[in-house]
C-alpha cells in the first residue's frame, strides 16, 4: 500500500475506532441498567427504536433535537481546531435566542418574510457571537484559561439573560417573550405531513448547509488553516507569521456565532418566542457531539443524530425504564471516547495529540 | 423598639446563615485545593458533591442516621472521584472532557437511581439530619487550617505539591506521581462529597440536581483563593455573604437577585486576568504529566 494512503487508513482508524468502542460499552452499560430495573434489553431497544425512527412524530422530533446539537457541535469543534475548548455554548446558544427573539419582536409584521428571517438569523449569530467574543478576547489579552472562563460566563450570562426576561420581557406567568412578528421559520411538516406535530422545521436544511460551510472554512479556506496551524502547532505557526491571539480570537466568535444561530430551531422555528432555559443542556451535549463527531462535518451530523435519538428514546421508553438512561449512556459515550482516543492513539503508534 | 429583635441576635442569625452556605463551599474547595494542588482539574466537583448527596440520603435511609449518610456521602464522592482518576491517570483521558462527562454522569445516575429506588425522579423520602451542632459545619471551619498545615508540613503535602508542581523532577526522585495523584482525586471525591452531604442532611432529603453550581462556585473559591488553602477558605466565606447578602436583598429587591448570584463568577474572571499577569499562581502542571 502507498503510505500515504496507509496514513490516511491509520487516521480513520484512530478517529472512527473510539467512537466505536464507546458505543459498544454503553450498548453493554444499557444492558446492564435495563436488566437492573427488571425488563428485557431487547424490548427496550424495541420501543426506543420504535418511538423514534419508528413513526413519523418521532422521527421528526429527533431530526428537531438533532439540528439544535449539529449547530452546538460546530460551536465546539471551530474552537477545538484551534486548540481551544469552547464549554460556552450553552450561553451563547441562549444569547442568539434572546437576540432573535427581541429583534423578531421589534419586526413589523408586514416585513417580507424571507428579510424577517434573515434579520433574525444575522441577530441570533451576533448575539452568540457577542458571547463568544468575551472569552475570545479575554484569552488573546490576558491569557486566561478559557476553560474557566467560559463555564463562569455561562452563569453569568444565562443570569443576565433571566433578570432581562423576568424583571423586563416578560408575558405575565411565564417566563417567556411576547411572539415574534415577522421571521418564523415553517415546520416541516407543512411538507412532509408524516412529519406533522413534530417540532422538525426548516432550520434543519440550514444545520445541513452551515455543517458544509464549517468543513469547507476549516479545511479549505485561508482563516481554517491558521486556525488549524495555530491548534496543531501554535509557536510554528506564529513563526510563519499567523497571528495566534486574532486567530483564536476569531475562532471563539466563529464558534459563537455558530452557537447563537443554533437558536433559530427553536425561537423561529418552534415556539417563536425566546424561552428562559431553552438551551437545556444542548450546549453541553454540544461537547459530546463535537467529540464523538471527530471534527469532521459527517462525524458532527450522524453523533448528532445518535445523541438526539438516544435523548428521545429516553422519552419513548419511560414508561417501563426511567428515561435518564439516556443520559447515562450520552455522559458514558463522551467519558468512553476521552479515555479510548488517547488509548487508541498509543497502541498505533502515534504520540496522543 | 419593644418586641424587635436586639442587634446582637440579628447579627447572630445572619452568622447562622453564612455558615450554612459557606460549609459546602468549604468542603468541596478543600477537595479542589487538594487535587489541583496535586496537578489535576478540579472542574468534577459539582459531580462529586452530586453524588456525594446523593449518597448520603442513600446512606441516612438505609441506616436511619445523619452518620450513616455522612459516610455514605463520603463514599459516593469518592466513587465519582475514582472513575476521574481511573480515566485520566490511567487512560490519559483529557482532564476536562472526562469531567464533563462525569458532571452529567452524576446528574443521570442520581435521577436513575432515585426514580428505581423511591418511585421518584425529582426527591428522596424524608432523611434524619443532626440537630443542633452539625458536625460537618465544624468540619467545614476546621478543614483548611487543617489542610494548609499539612501541604506545608507534612510528607504528603510535600508530595503532593511536587506532582503538581514538577513531576518530572517528582518522577526522577523516586515518588509515584500517578499513585499521589490517584489519592488526591479520591481524597477531593470524599471531601466535596461531605459538602454534598451537608446538603442533603441539612435540607432532609436529596432533591435532584440540588448542588445547584455550588462545585463551580468552590471551583471559582479556588481559583479566587490562589490555590492557598486559608485565602481559598476566605473567598469561601465571601461568596457565602455575597449569597446570604442576596437573600436579604431579596426581601427589599433593592439590587436584582441575578446580579449577586453573578459576583462570585464575575470576581473568578477578574482574578484569572489579575493571575494571568506575570508568574502565574497556578500549580505549574495542573492537567499535564510533563513539566
Amino acid at each position: 500500500m502507498l503510505p500515504v494512503a496507509a496514513l490516511r487508513r491509520q487516521r480513520l482508524t484512530e478517529a472512527v475506532l473510539p467512537v466505536a468502542i464507546a458505543a459498544a460499552i454503553a450498548l453493554i452499560a444499557g444492558d446492564l441498567l435495563i436488566l437492573a430495573v427488571g425488563q428485557a434489553p431487547a424490548t427496550v431497544y424495541r420501543l426506543l427504536l420504535e418511538g423514534t425512527w419508528g413513526n413519523g412524530y418521532g422521527t421528526g422530533q429527533v431530526l428537531y433535537k438533532a439540528t439544535t446539537l449539529i449547530f452546538t457541535g460546530l460551536a465546539v469543534s471551530v474552537p477545538l481546531a484551534a486548540g481551544m475548548f469552547n464549554i460556552g455554548a450553552e450561553s451563547q446558544l441562549a444569547a442568539g435566542g434572546f437576540a432573535a427573539g427581541t429583534v423578531g419582536m421589534l419586526l413589523a409584521p408586514t416585513t417580507p418574510a424571507p428579510l424577517a428571517v434573515a434579520i433574525c438569523l444575522l441577530a441570533a449569530a451576533a448575539g452568540g457571537a457577542l458571547v463568544g467574543a468575551v472569552p475570545g478576547l479575554l484569552i488573546a489579552r490576558t491569557g486566561a484559561n478559557e476553560v474557566i472562563t467560559t463555564i463562569m460566563l455561562n452563569v453569568i450570562v444565562l443570569s443576565a439573560l433571566n433578570w432581562a426576561v423576568a424583571a423586563h420581557l416578560h408575558v405575565p406567568e411565564t417566563l417567556h417573550t411576547p411572539t415574534i412578528r415577522a421571521g418564523t421559520v415553517p415546520r416541516l411538516g407543512a411538507l412532509v405531513p408524516s412529519l406533522r406535530g413534530s417540532a422538525a422545521n426548516w432550520t434543519v436544511l440550514l444545520a445541513l448547509l452551515v455543517v458544509a460551510a464549517t468543513g469547507w472554512l476549516v479545511v479549505r479556506s485561508r482563516p481554517g488553516f491558521a486556525i488549524r496551524a495555530v491548534g496543531s502547532a501554535p509557536e510554528a505557526a506564529a513563526t510563519a507569521g499567523i497571528s495566534v491571539a486574532r486567530t483564536r480570537v476569531g475562532a471563539f466568535i466563529v464558534g459563537g456565532a455558530l452557537a447563537g444561530l443554533g437558536a433559530a430551531n427553536f425561537v423561529l422555528g418552534y415556539k417563536h418566542y425566546y424561552e428562559d432555559g431553552f438551551a437545556g443542556g444542548s450546549g453541553y451535549l454540544g461537547i459530546a457531539v463535537a467529540l464523538a463527531g471527530r471534527g469532521r462535518p459527517i462525524g458532527i451530523v450522524l453523533a448528532a443524530l445518535a445523541f438526539a435519538t438516544l435523548s428521545q428514546g429516553g422519552l419513548a421508553i419511560h414508561a417501563v425504564v426511567p428515561k435518564q438512561i439516556a443520559d447515562v449512556l450520552q455522559a458514558v459515550v463522551i467519558l468512553v471516547v476521552a479515555a479510548a482516543t488517547p488509548v487508541v492513539a498509543r497502541r498505533l503508534g502515534e504520540p496522543p495529540a | 423598639m419593644p418586641g424587635a429583635p436586639s442587634v446582637g441576635l440579628v447579627a447572630l442569625a445572619l452568622l447562622a446563615q453564612l455558615l450554612r452556605i459557606a460549609t459546602p463551599y468549604l468542603l468541596a474547595a478543600a477537595g479542589g485545593v487538594v487535587a489541583e494542588r496535586g496537578g489535576m482539574m478540579s472542574l468534577g466537583l459539582e459531580g462529586y458533591m452530586l453524588t456525594g448527596a446523593c449518597a448520603a440520603a442513600f446512606g441516612a435511609a438505609a441506616t436511619g442516621s445523619a452518620s450513616g449518610g455522612v459516610a455514605a456521602g463520603a463514599v459516593g464522592g469518592a466513587a465519582a472521584a475514582a472513575l476521574f482518576a481511573l480515566a485520566t491517570v490511567r487512560a490519559r483521558a483529557d482532564q476536562i472532557i472526562t469531567a464533563i462527562a462525569i458532571n452529567l454522569l452524576a446528574v443521570g445516575a442520581t435521577r436513575f437511581a432515585l426514580r428505581v429506588a423511591f418511585g421518584s425522579s425529582s426527591n428522596s423520602p424524608r432523611i434524619p439530619g443532626f440537630g443542633g451542632l452539625d458536625p460537618l459545619v465544624v468540619g467545614g471551619l476546621l478543614v483548611m487550617p487543617v489542610l494548609a498545615a499539612a501541604i506545608a508540613r507534612t510528607r504528603f503535602g510535600l508530595r503532593l505539591r511536587a506532582a503538581g508542581e514538577r513531576p518530572d523532577a517528582a518522577t526522577a526522585a523516586g515518588i509515584d506521581v500517578a499513585r499521589i495523584r490517584i489519592v488526591a482525586v479520591l481524597l477531593s471525591g470524599a471531601l466535596a462529597g461531605l459538602g454534598g452531604a451537608y446538603l442533603a442532611l441539612d435540607q432532609h432529603q436529596f432533591t435532584d440536581e440540588m448542588t445547584a453550581g455550588r462545585g463551580f462556585i468552590a471551583l471559582a473559591a479556588v481559583i479566587f483563593g490562589r490555590w492557598a488553602p486559608l485565602r481559598v477558605g476566605v473567598a469561601c466565606l465571601v461568596f457565602a455573604a455575597a449569597e446570604t447578602l442576596e437573600l436579604h436583598l431579596q426581601l427589599t429587591s433593592a439590587v436584582p437577585s441575578q446580579f449577586v448570584s453573578m459576583i462570585p463568577y464575575a470576581l473568578t474572571i477578574v482574578a484569572l486576568i489579575r493571575g494571568s499577569g506575570g508568574r502565574s499562581p497556578a500549580p505549574a502542571a495542573l492537567g499535564r504529566w510533563e513539566r
